[in-house]
């Protein structure tokens, strides 16, 4: 027998809160695929330490949606008992962690952007959501200097780690725009003063990515078509497989706990 | 009965002392007092609540320290204890006690910098060797042993040592 999905109504705080959970979940849930498998073990620790970070995030985010929502939900049901078009973050976050190059410029492009987003978000009419980016903010910091440091160290370092990390860009660069949008729901939230306006930040993140790849020896790419969906629930193939293992526990064995 | 005032300080006191003495169990020189994680203890109608603020937001030492509160206060006495979650104001290094800060060092820990210094992109910390005193020292990873920690080297010594990251 199998755990059924639940239902979740989806207000539009309940669903910015649920994609911020998600977000950090997914990515979290990716970076945590590389404990035993980082090229060092201060890196196994890193990536590890930093998925801990998000998931600590991502349980914050899904007590508040479940509390919000008010519908008998709580944090477990909403990260083990939704579907894979029930999902609601960035469709960068769930993107295959490929070589160690993919995983910090993917660190990379969202460490810029949640640690702009957190600070900005620390001034939310919403006292919970200002507390959880309060936290979050300090976290993001160690988290860009991290993958800032990777970035320089890979493209200013051999020619094969350089040829790796400008193909990661060039491949990830697509998905950054996701980060930036906003959508009629948000953009309620945001007139309310209880979400940040992303668009204004993007250049600002433009200026610390910007650097960094100079000092990195990288090029940006200079396309701006920008794939979306995550947001709404339309994701790639990749986030169901991801799903089915995370959910797998709780899928097979309905209510299970130790 | 009618309770006095006098008695709820009293009652509020012991039951910070117990809760108080609670230790961080990745680091169980320092007590969550000395840590900061340790924010408010209130008694209403015998009953207490203690507030505590996690380090990090996925610390996995959180459920440990509430349990280990209720523990303690159970121990004094107190019967039906809660444990609060407080996220806001963030924690932050700066809440470490100087008593705190003297036990982290003699534990072979350095203690955190002042939080201003985490702003800056490419890390240029000093840090001073808790074993040697030297300043002379270098980061050999971020991220240590737990959330909280950098592992860093002394330059002088030589020994490798846990750096307290300011927060």
């Amino acid at each position: 027998m199998t755990a059924p999905s639940i239902s979740v109504s989806e207000t539009p705080l309940v669903l910015y809160t649920l994609r911020r959970a998600d977000d950090a979940l997914i990515l979290g849930h990716r970076l945590s695929e590389w404990c035993g498998h980082a090229p060092m073990l201060e890196e196994d620790m890193a990536l590890s330490n930093m998925a801990l970070d998000l998931l600590g995030q991502a349980r914050t985010f899904y007590t508040y949606a479940a509390a919000v929502e008010g519908n008998g939900n709580d944090e477990d049901k909403l990260a083990y008992l939704r579907d894979v078009r029930q999902y609601r973050n960035l469709l960068l976050a769930e993107l295959p962690n490929g070589d160690f190059a993919h995983t910090m410029v993917r660190q990379f492009f969202y460490s810029a952007f949640a640690d702009l987003y957190w600070r900005a978000m620390m001034t939310s009419s919403d006292a919970t959501l200002a507390a959880i980016a309060a936290k979050s903010e300090k976290e993001s910091a160690y988290h860009l200097r991290h993958s800032s440091e990777w970035i320089v160290r890979l493209g200013d370092g051999t020619e094969e780690s350089h040829v790796r990390a400008q193909r990661a860009i060039d491949d990830l660069w697509a998905f950054t725009g996701e980060m930036f949008a906003v959508d009629d729901s948000e953009r309620g939230l945001i007139e309310a003063g209880i979400a940040a306006d992303p668009a204004a930040l993007r250049p600002a993140w433009l200026g610390t990515i910007t650097a960094v790849a100079s000092e990195a020896t990288l090029v940006l790419p200079g396309n701006d078509w920008m794939q979306q969906g995550g947001r709404s629930g339309r994701h790639s193939e990749h986030l169901g497989h991801l799903l089915s293992e995370l959910q797998s526990m709780q899928r097979t064995f309905p209510g299970a706990t130790w | 009965m009618v309770t006095t005032l006098a008695d709820d300080a009293e009652l509020r006191q012991r039951a910070w002392d117990a809760a108080a003495s609670v230790v961080d169990p990745e680091i169980p020189v320092l007590t969550i007092a000395d840590l900061g994680v340790l924010r408010q203890v209130t008694v209403r109608d015998g009953r207490v609540e203690v507030a505590i603020t996690p380090t990090y937001s996925g610390c996995p030492a959180m459920n440990m320290i509430a349990l280990e509160i209720e523990l303690a206060l159970a121990r004094s006495g107190f019967r039906d204890p809660k444990v609060r979650i407080v996220l806001s104001p963030a924690w932050t290094t700066d809440w470490m006690s100087e008593d705190g800060r003297r036990k982290l060092r003699d534990y072979g820990i350095a203690p955190p910098q002042a939080a201003r210094s985490r702003r800056a992109l490419f890390g240029v910390e000093e840090v001073a060797c808790p074993h040697c005193g030297a300043g002379d020292t270098e980061q050999l990873a971020e991220f240590g042993s737990t959330s909280c920690k950098a592992l860093r080297r002394c330059k002088a010594c030589r020994e490798p040592f846990d750096y307290f990251k300011c927060h």
